[in-house]
């Protein structure tokens, strides 16, 4: 055995330092796991500010002998190369380790050994820790606002029959696989528009904006069937036809009065709220701005300087100003540039808001993707005698949307976190409902269960779809 | 002529387009404003705004003008968002490089950290930290003193304030240090690329910029005292603190939620731009023989900054705007105390939420304009 160097360890005395670094740094740990389970503190005849550094202190000799570079012990040049680089890295390893085992009693303790989950009062909430009872009596109200109990079966079907119809592209035969995209774009929309419009609220909410949608819709799903010479002129009357048609003749007001055109009730959308509200608005939110996106992000790229132009000040003009800003605009005043009698829904005015808002974010993405494209794209595209058109239907956008999915992804996330912003209009998702029910002269004192609760819902539903772009970036993937 | 008309018909129609959308919007606000009586006018500005602000940088009361309420609402915004950017950058640079390091267990925490705050709403965050957590705090007759001299308490954070005599010298002393830095630089530089001499220019800064304002002190009559904040009682159970800087909550909880959020997509910057610079540049450096901090600073970091710097002007102009948040936890910004108070007692609804949208607008548009300047600036030129 040659002579045991203690400040410089090496290969030579290589059992005795494991040995006595594993010890002193099982020491350590073991000193902050018994002080913070068991609340012991097995060091307190030292002197407090000793005490308090001992475990770091023992721990970081214990991690300088276990330092050996090339030892021949697989596990241990692991956790060297891991944890254990410099003398830096393991204070800092070292600290990490403290924080988590320091924060574990009392995270758990909050979360389960202390808290009260059964019974209906607050009288059960009597423990130091989360009054999960709180969150079971509110969760009708978190989950569909204000919407009547009895009612709530419409919401619940509407949704899952939505996902299901969904869903639909992971069963397609090969034979349908073609027209997956048209039933995405145009008919799923329009489905659930139907669901909500007619299903969930059960009334004439959207009046003339919903005629609108179901005669664009309907045109559009007829237009695939019109020969391309004619096109141009039906899009130029059907529309407007279809429009007056539904207005004055099919759906007239008379027939839409409250609850005469079926037997459901008719819930206002100030009445609607919690998390269905904040789905109801990311889905027609995420439709919506998807295509208007598109479009602008085309203008900007056009060669005609007026479309341009325009394209250009609507996209800088609603990146540049905060979504409250437009909220409080379309609250305040939208209703001003409107004819007087012309009624147009909260919830709508809050949809066509923030779809506008996201779009201008959609398009700037959407024109990383075309300008990434190399000029060989849209030259091969020309060459082959395709129009303008046909060039970015078949060519071009394909492959730029290929290359913006993780960027629409992040717009999309920044939609569905920005939905709780409709308080401003008096329109109240689970954060609004959660601030709602903290002012209870029941219920007060609960702020934190509900906050943690919401973060918990949004951040799963953020997540998952951050974790879903990324395998359809990996799925479309192709080398270039 | 038929060329021509493929060209214009579009535009033409597009134009159309948008001057019937806008001539029927500003038609309706016309009949409506006249209907209900309303006129249409910036010169409610100069009226006197009769409420008061609970916050505000400049003096301001009641009996000041409208346009005065605007600018204290503009600077609270600008307070906010300052102090959110200097936080959030420095802890979104931290987060980044900790999301490359070697230590696994830095790195999982950076990461946890990051997609934690990342997937939650600000609002909500905003909400949490101000109705939550902040609300746990002491009362002022408990709080503990912070370093003896602040106070951290429900009602806010009271710091001592700093006391000047002389301030004008002590701050020309400090732009007099700031520009022979900038000097000596320049001349630094010119004496490397003529005569290959290096210059320890980043000791001397630290020297003038440490001696000039000391001087200020000694020979320039400057004196500086603090003011501590004092417990006084106003009544049996009611305590507040008298003298110092007083920081309410609604600007810590917006300050430290903003940070926190902002942080995360910087860090994420950060990374992106350390990992983009190619391995075998530092390489190269380290072969022509550059020591690891030259590597860093000569090679990685202007290669680095390039990519990072637009994407996080970005993120400072999204937490500039994510700042108007304030309104739901009644911090008096822009939005609260203009688009909000103001627009109830006038009525005046086009007017202020057309000047808070312009307001956001040309903050936004500068900073982009500059930031297309730094990146032509900036830009690799090749040769």
């Amino acid at each position: 055995m040659s002579k045991i160097n203690f400040l410089r360890p090496d290969k030579s005395n290589l059992y005795t330092f494991l040995y006595l670094g594993s010890f002193l740094f099982f020491i350590s740990v073991l000193d902050v796991l018994l002080n913070s389970f068991f609340s012991l503190n097995i060091t307190a005849f030292l002197p407090g500010f000793l005490s308090f550094l001992l475990p770091l202190i023992l721990g970081f000799i214990g991690l300088y002998f276990i330092r050996i570079e090339l030892s021949g012990i697989k596990q241990l040049d692991l956790l060297n190369k891991h944890i254990n680089t410099n003398n830096f890295n393991a204070i800092l390893s070292l600290l990490i380790i403290f924080i988590v085992l320091k924060s574990i009693p009392p995270i758990a303790s909050w979360f389960f050994v202390d808290a009260s989950f059964a019974g209906d009062s607050k009288d059960v909430c009597t423990g130091s820790g989360a009054c999960w009872t709180y969150i079971k009596v509110w969760m009708r109200r978190f989950m569909y606002g204000m919407y009547p109990n009895g009612e709530q079966w419409r919401i619940n079907l509407s949704f899952i029959a939505l996902a299901l119809l969904g869903s639909v592209g992971y069963f397609a035969t090969d034979r349908f696989k073609k027209y997956l995209t048209l039933y995405y774009v145009v008919i799923y929309p329009f489905i659930a528009f139907l669901f909500i419009f007619f299903f969930i609220s059960g009334g004439p909410v959207f009046f003339d904006f919903s005629y609108g949608i179901i005669a664009a819709i309907l045109s559009i799903i007829i237009g695939f069937f019109i020969p391309s010479k004619f096109k141009f002129y039906y899009f130029l009357i059907v529309p407007l036809a279809l429009y007056v048609l539904l207005k004055y003749f099919i759906f007239y007001e008379e027939l839409v009065e409250l609850g005469k055109l079926d037997g459901l009730n008719w819930v206002e959308t100030g009445a609607w709220g919690g998390l269905s509200l904040t789905f109801i608005i990311s889905f027609f939110c995420l439709i919506f701005c998807f295509p208007i996106g598109m479009a602008f992000a085309l203008g900007r790229r056009s060669g005609f300087p007026l479309i341009r132009y325009i394209s250009i000040g609507f996209i800088e003009f609603w990146r540049g100003v905060p979504l409250i800003t437009v909220l409080f605009m379309s609250a305040v005043m939208f209703p001003m540039f409107l004819p007087a009698d012309f009624f147009i829904d909260k919830l709508v005015r809050c949809i066509i808001a923030i779809s506008l808002f996201e779009a201008a974010y959609v398009a700037e993405v959407i024109r990383g993707g075309l300008q990434a494209l190399p000029r060989g794209q849209y030259e091969a595209a020309k060459s082959l005698g395709m129009g303008y058109w046909r060039m970015h239907i078949f060519v071009i956008l394909p492959q730029a949307l290929k290359l913006v999915i993780p960027g629409i992804a992040n717009t999309f996330l920044a939609l569905v976190k920005d939905t709780p912003l409709i308080f401003v209009v008096g329109l109240l998702e689970i954060v609004g409902m959660l601030n709602l029910a903290k002012t209870n002269p029941e219920w007060l004192g609960f702020a934190m269960e509900g906050y943690v609760f919401a973060a918990i819902i949004f951040w799963i539903i953020c997540y998952a779809m951050s974790k879903y772009s990324y395998n359809l970036e990996q799925k479309y993937k192709t080398d270039r | 002529m038929n060329f021509k008309l493929k060209d214009i018909g579009p535009q033409l129609m597009t134009v159309i387009a948008v001057v019937l959308v806008f001539g029927f919007f500003t038609y309706n606000a016309q009949v409506n404003m006249e209907s209900r009586g309303i006129d249409f006018g910036y010169g409610f500005l100069s009226q006197e705004s009769s409420f008061d602000v609970q916050f505000s940088l400049i003096e301001y009361d009641g009996s000041h003008s409208y346009f005065r309420a605007y600018l204290v609402g503009l600077l609270n915004t600008i307070l906010v968002s300052v102090i959110g950017i200097i936080f959030a950058t420095v802890l979104g640079v931290i987060v980044g490089i900790a999301r490359l390091s070697p230590n696994y267990l830095i790195n999982k925490f950076a990461a946890f950290y990051v997609e934690f705050f990342r997937n939650i709403p600000l609002l909500l965050q905003i909400f949490f930290w101000y109705f939550a957590a902040l609300r746990a705090l002491p009362l002022p007759q408990d709080a503990e003193a912070m370093f003896g001299v602040s106070f951290l308490t429900i009602k806010g954070l009271y710091v001592p304030a700093f006391i000047w005599q002389n301030f004008n010298i002590f701050f020309y002393s400090v732009v007099a240090a700031i520009i022979a830095i900038i000097v000596i630089r320049i001349h630094a530089k010119k004496l490397q690329e003529t005569q290959g001499k290096q210059t320890p220019v980043l000791l001397i800064s630290i020297g003038l910029i440490l001696i000039l304002p000391l001087l200020s002190f000694l020979i320039g009559g400057v004196r500086l005292s603090f003011e501590v904040p004092v417990l006084k009682q106003l009544a049996t159970t009611s305590f507040i603190y008298e003298g110092g800087v007083s920081l309410p909550p609604e600007l810590i909880a917006l300050a430290l939620s903003l940070s926190l959020y902002t942080a995360t997509f910087i860090a994420e910057c950060v990374r992106a731009g350390i990992q983009g610079v190619g391995k075998g540049q530092k390489e190269a450096a380290a072969s022509i023989g550059l020591t690891p901090n030259q590597v860093l600073k000569l090679v990685v970091m202007p290669q680095a900054l390039r990519i990072i710097i637009p994407p996080t002007t970005n993120q400072y102009l999204n937490l500039t705007k994510n700042s108007s948040l304030a309104a739901a936890i009644a911090y008096p910004d822009l939005v609260l105390v203009f688009a909000g108070t103001a627009l109830m007692q006038t009525g005046k609804a086009i007017e202020i939420v057309s000047i808070t949208m312009f307001t956001y607008l040309s903050l936004s548009i500068s900073i982009s304009i500059l930031m297309n300047w730094y990146n032509k600036k900036i830009a690799i030129t090749e040769k």
